[in-house]
């Protein structure tokens, strides 16, 4: 593991202890009241997700075409670390939406991208589980196709008719909401660095050991 | 080369098919079984509730669609024709193609019993503006047949493959179904809603340019193990 | 060649998006509007919602981490029955 691991994490744990108290500190959104909070917990980490997804795509294309090893251990990580995140952004949306829609959850076109998201790359797990041999170049073909339907959650808010907020929130944001929020986007994002940093590492403990394995039949 | 390859697959399928009808009498009985439960399900006081009738057609299709997959590469396996399609001196993608098209072929007739049983037991009017139904089914067709295909074929040497294919196939089909659902539900109102049909036509359209691209640009290094 | 197609895929992609913007839905919230106070009765409720959030971000991360950690173990585990077994035979 390298050596800036240690550092990293830390440095990640010490934003998430501060994060409430930041959060605290940003004013209530006129509609939602408290509750609104959760917005800082919640987008960032579906931007987390996102971002896993588009590893775990980049290295599932590598992977397929090259035959690389490395990139199936990184592909097979971010898999892993994409459902962590989603389940994370699953929990924290409904939480919001009881309050500010009443409802735990509706079948609008974000939500139900978002899920159909989760469940295509538990899926990839489960493929890379169950599959048997060769199972990783069809964990890599779930990778990528994961990733080709991600534009469509994006957008999909903007085509279809829902009281989900809009995706020109963010970038709209004023001031005092938008720097506790890109903290906590600093946040999430160092925790997907530090959590990949793990899962690669054990992937490649267990790839050695395979190696092991082999040599011991010889 | 390429599409004469396709056709000669296409044809292969369709001779072998021919002999026992086996996979195509099979998946239309087991659409037309969907229906019923679903219909079964749906109805309150005799009648169906509303717009069930876009649904279930997009589900019938989805679960026949996946029966029909996986019975017949199962067949490609069991006779060890995949691999030797897989050596011949052809272009992989073109084997995909071939693939497909007999995908489409079937998935086509059976469309082509649901839609009029549809429109019969559930008083849906369907056949208001055909033309749009027709594309909108021809869309999610494609989608479905593009990325379904594609999982059948690399799944045909993994282990549990059976119950693989519904597993990986589902969440990434689901824009289709929601599309084709959302245009068909727009096409059965008192007065169709035609802008919107379109534009559900044209979110298919795209997702099927985009995975059909992915397919065949993405075949050849799958089937290569 | 996968190139070319590549283009092609691309290309029709943005003219068949056309269609898909041209219905102009009622937009949800753009904006969010910040205030500093809130009515007391709208505070308490949601406050338990907020905190299982949190919570619940920390229980995943942890969860997962611990999840990491076992099968670490299991895997050195491994590694050492392994090594012992080798320069035996």
């Amino acid at each position: 593991m390298r050596k800036v691991f240690g550092p990293l994490a830390a440095l990640t744990g010490l934003m998430f202890v501060a994060s409430p108290f930041i959060v605290a500190r940003a004013p209530f959104e006129s509609s939602m009241g408290i509750v609104s909070k959760i917005f800082y917990f919640h987008v960032p980490s579906w931007f987390a997700m996102f971002t896993a997804i588009a590893i775990c795509g980049g290295a599932s294309l590598i992977h397929l075409f090259r035959n690389n090893p490395r990139a199936d251990r990184i592909a097979e990580a971010a898999g892993e670390i994409a459902v962590v995140f989603g389940l994370m952004g699953l929990v924290t949306g409904p939480l919001w939406g009881r309050k500010a829609w009443g409802v735990w959850w509706i079948w609008d076109a974000k939500l139900t991208i978002a899920l159909l998201l989760e469940m295509t790359f538990i899926s990839g797990i489960m493929v890379r589980k169950y599959g048997g041999p060769g199972s990783d170049k069809l964990a890599a073909a779930v990778g990528i196709f994961g990733l080709a339907v991600t534009p469509f959650v994006y957008e999909a808010v903007n085509i279809w008719r829902t009281i989900h907020p809009l995706t020109s929130v963010v970038p709209t944001l004023p001031q005092r909401m938008a720097v506790p929020f890109w903290f906590c986007v600093t946040a999430y994002m160092l925790l997907l660095v530090v959590l990949l940093m793990l899962r690669v590492n054990l992937g490649k403990r267990q790839a050695a050991l395979d190696e092991l394995y082999l040599a011991y039949e010889d | 080369m390429f599409f004469r390859t396709a056709w000669l697959v296409l044809k292969k399928d369709a001779a072998i098919e021919a002999k026992s009808w086996e996979v195509l009498t099979t998946t239309l009985f087991f659409a037309v079984s969907c229906v019923l439960i679903f219909a079964f399900a749906f109805v309150k006081e005799g009648r169906a509730v509303e717009d069930a009738a876009a649904g279930i057609l997009w589900i019938a299709i989805a679960f026949s669609g996946t029966l029909a997959l996986g019975r017949t590469f199962e067949r490609e396996r069991y006779s060890e024709t995949l691999r030797a399609l897989l050596l011949a001196p052809a272009p992989r993608a073109a084997l995909y193609v071939g693939k497909l098209l007999g995908m489409l072929a079937l998935l086509g007739l059976a469309e082509l019993l649901l839609v009029p049983l549809i429109a019969l037991l559930f008083q849906a009017t369907l056949f208001a503006r055909p033309l749009l139904l027709v594309a909108l089914l021809a869309g999610g067709t494609i989608g479905f047949c593009a990325v379904g295909t594609l999982f059948a074929a690399m799944l045909v040497r993994a282990r549990s493959r059976d119950v693989l294919l519904p597993i990986l196939l589902y969440p990434i089909i689901i824009p289709v179904i929601i599309a084709g659902v959302r245009g068909t539900t727009a096409l059965l109102g008192a007065t169709p809603d035609e802008p919107t049909a379109i534009m559900w036509i044209g979110v298919l359209g795209a997702f099927d340019v985009v995975f059909v691209t992915l397919s065949l640009w993405t075949f050849e290094p799958l089937m290569t193990e | 060649m996968s190139l070319r197609r590549l283009l092609i895929a691309l290309t029709s992609f943005v003219l068949l998006s056309g269609p898909a913007f041209a219905l102009q839905p009622p937009k949800g919230q753009s904006e969010f509007v910040p205030v500093d106070t809130v009515p007391l009765a709208d505070q308490l409720p949601a406050a338990p919602l907020l905190i299982t959030a949190y919570a619940f971000v920390w229980a995943a991360t942890l969860v997962y981490v611990w999840s990491i950690w076992r099968r670490m173990n299991k895997v050195e585990a491994d590694m050492r029955t392994l090594a012992q077994k080798i320069p035996h035979r």
